[in-house]
């Protein structure tokens, strides 16, 4: 070995051993989220606080899929809950019309969204920003007025009535509360450590070489269309799951999931949170939500309140929260060392 | 070797580029040079797919290249820098070698493994050596200098291993020490690269005094070819250009 190639294996060496290490780091990190998460029923009876994870996780893992999109690929849909939407209805549906057993229901309504979503998104990801923006809208609207109008099939502006069945299932039994909480943990955790493997593959980086230069992409022969679409698909896949949790959280399945006010939140959610960090639309949520609880047992106009908070974002902060955060902290982290 | 065969490509009723014939041997070092709006960018537009052409060849190495689409005709191996650089601009240095290594690889769609696969670091290491990047690794592209940010953009198109490699005005926006700076890198990536090197250059002072061969286009038509000394010479080139607004830096 040359002094050169020593060198070289040197430098080689950590950064071989750092990306395995950071894998090892988020399952770690997991782990721990998860333990902490499913020790709650433990510490606490309150009801009220394991239905807010529920709804959190519910949430969570729809504004984090859109994040996908947004922040790491630079695409603002204004549909992607119509995914939510459907992933409600469809496993509601399932449940209801084909008893299956519920892991079946679960990926069969994945199967549909991946389908449904291929196809709208070929038709999507070609258009530009605000035409893309637009017409995602569009299929929105589109699959809200199917659920208001098919009312024979979807129960119409009544959603999906009479409760989901919740057969048990490898001892899991979901119309039990704490089983319920404990299986949405646990598709929360486990999506966003899906989600966090995307960002962080090479298809991750790709998405961000889309997000910040296109064409430049394409000259280096990476074709920005099927890149699109593939996330496009992946990111409906989990709002689909969150989709999922709320379904069986509330025991059916309502046309507003699939409203575009829905969208409009995650929307919300990820100016909250902010989208430089993969976190970001997590933390979003959790203000969201406290917002919501807390806000609407003061007032009737919660909505005047969060428009507030939200215009303190956009134009006060600039970002979101999480986004602040750290940059408060590398900036402090550079003033340290410049001492 | 790459060979245009009659190739046009019209806006309207203006022929931008109109039955340009040429050839670039392999190993060759060619300047493209002529007044604005004479087609040069829409020649290299052309040839690496931004544009398609309305008719004729591009062949390398006997292929017909004309009308695919960028990707494609990267993956042949031709690569391109651009006239105004252009990068990501929030991927760290060594995070734009690495992705664009994964890209060139076809590994850029792989999901269960994480970035950076091991098997990229070889080779964008080599680039960031060769274009003297390996300083500045770590820094986001957005805060690099304008100069970096087109050594970059070259690095870019050479980290792909292209046959042929195109850059449109490598010195455009610089300053005159720096021009020659950029220059030379451009001279020594192409002799110690081995590779086909095509460039467009305003400056008449760097063209005749690196390029073995020169091309002047006009109008979208070829008006002459060949080495500095027969372009210094050439009445319809004096004419056309070096004659008029050109006259002082011919001199």
């Amino acid at each position: 070995m040359t002094e050169l190639e020593a060198g070289r294996a040197e430098t080689l060496a950590p950064v071989r051993g750092s990306a395995a290490l950071h894998r090892y780091r988020d399952v770690l990190i997991a782990l721990i989220a998860f333990a902490v998460l499913a020790s709650l029923p433990l510490f606490t009876g309150s009801k009220a606080l394991l239905d807010f994870v529920i709804r959190c996780s519910a949430y969570g893992l729809f504004a984090s899929s859109l994040n996908l999109l947004v922040g790491y690929t630079g695409l603002t849909s204004f549909g992607h809950g119509m995914f939510f939407g459907l992933g409600a209805y469809s496993f509601g549906l399932i449940m209801q019309k084909l008893g299956l057993p519920i892991p079946v229901a679960f990926v069969a309504t994945l199967v549909i969204t991946a389908i449904i979503a291929a196809v709208i998104g070929a038709i999507c990801v070609r258009l530009k920003e605000i035409y893309f923006a637009f017409v995602t809208l569009a299929f929105q609207m589109l699959i809200h007025s199917t659920i208001l109008s098919w009312a024979s099939f979807t129960g119409g502006d009544q959603g999906l009535r009479g409760g989901i069945p919740r057969p048990a299932f490898f001892g899991i039994n979901l119309a039990n509360h704490v089983h319920l909480y404990i299986a949405s943990c646990a598709l929360l955790i486990l999506g966003l450590l899906a989600m966090r493997q995307i960002a962080q593959s090479p298809f991750g980086y790709t998405l961000r070489m889309i997000r910040d230069n296109a064409a430049r992409a394409s000259f280096l022969g990476i074709d920005v269309w099927r890149a699109k679409l593939t996330v496009f698909v992946l990111a409906a896949l989990f709002a689909s799951m969150g989709g999922m949790v709320m379904a069986l959280f509330v025991s059916g399945a309502y046309p507003e999931f699939a409203y575009w006010t829905i969208s409009g939140e995650a929307i919300f959610i990820n100016m909250l949170g902010g989208v430089s960090t993969f976190l970001g639309p997590m933390v979003g949520t959790v203000l969201l939500l406290l917002l919501n609880d807390t806000v609407t047992r003061f007032t009737e106009y919660h909505g005047i309140v969060l428009g507030v908070v939200i215009l303190f974002f956009a134009l006060g902060l600039r970002k979101g929260l999480l986004d602040f955060v750290t940059e408060w902290f590398s900036h402090r982290r550079d003033a340290g060392e410049g001492r | 070797m790459l060979e245009i065969r009659n190739l046009a490509k019209s806006f309207g009723g203006v022929k931008a580029t109109n039955d340009v014939t040429l050839d670039f041997p392999d190993g060759s070092l060619t300047a493209v040079i002529g007044p604005n709006g004479a087609g040069k960018s829409t020649f290299f537009n052309l040839i690496t797919g931004a544009l398609r052409p309305d008719s004729g060849q591009v062949l390398l190495d006997g292929v017909d290249l004309a009308g695919r689409s960028p990707p494609e005709i990267v993956r042949h191996g031709i690569g391109r820098a651009f006239q105004v650089a252009s990068i990501f601009k929030s991927l760290t240095v060594q995070e734009t070698m690495l992705a664009a290594v994964s890209a060139d690889q076809r590994s850029s769609a792989v999901l269960h493994k994480r970035f950076p696969l091991p098997e990229t670091r070889d080779r964008a290491e080599h680039v960031m050596e060769l274009l003297g990047l390996a300083g500045k690794r770590n820094r986001t592209a957005a805060t690099l200098s304008h100069g970096d940010q087109k050594l970059l953009d070259i690095a870019l198109a050479l980290v792909l291993e292209p046959k042929v490699l195109l850059l449109d005005e490598p010195t455009a926006g610089m300053g005159p020490e720096e021009r020659w700076r950029m220059i030379d890198k451009v001279r020594e990536l192409w002799e110690t690269q081995k590779i086909t090197v095509v460039f467009i250059e305003h400056d008449m002072d760097i063209v005749f005094k690196i390029a073995p061969k020169i091309v002047v286009l006009c109008y979208g038509r070829i008006l002459a070819t060949g080495t500095p000394d027969e372009i210094r010479n050439n009445n319809a080139v004096i004419e056309a250009y070096l004659g008029t607004e050109h006259a002082g830096a011919a001199a």
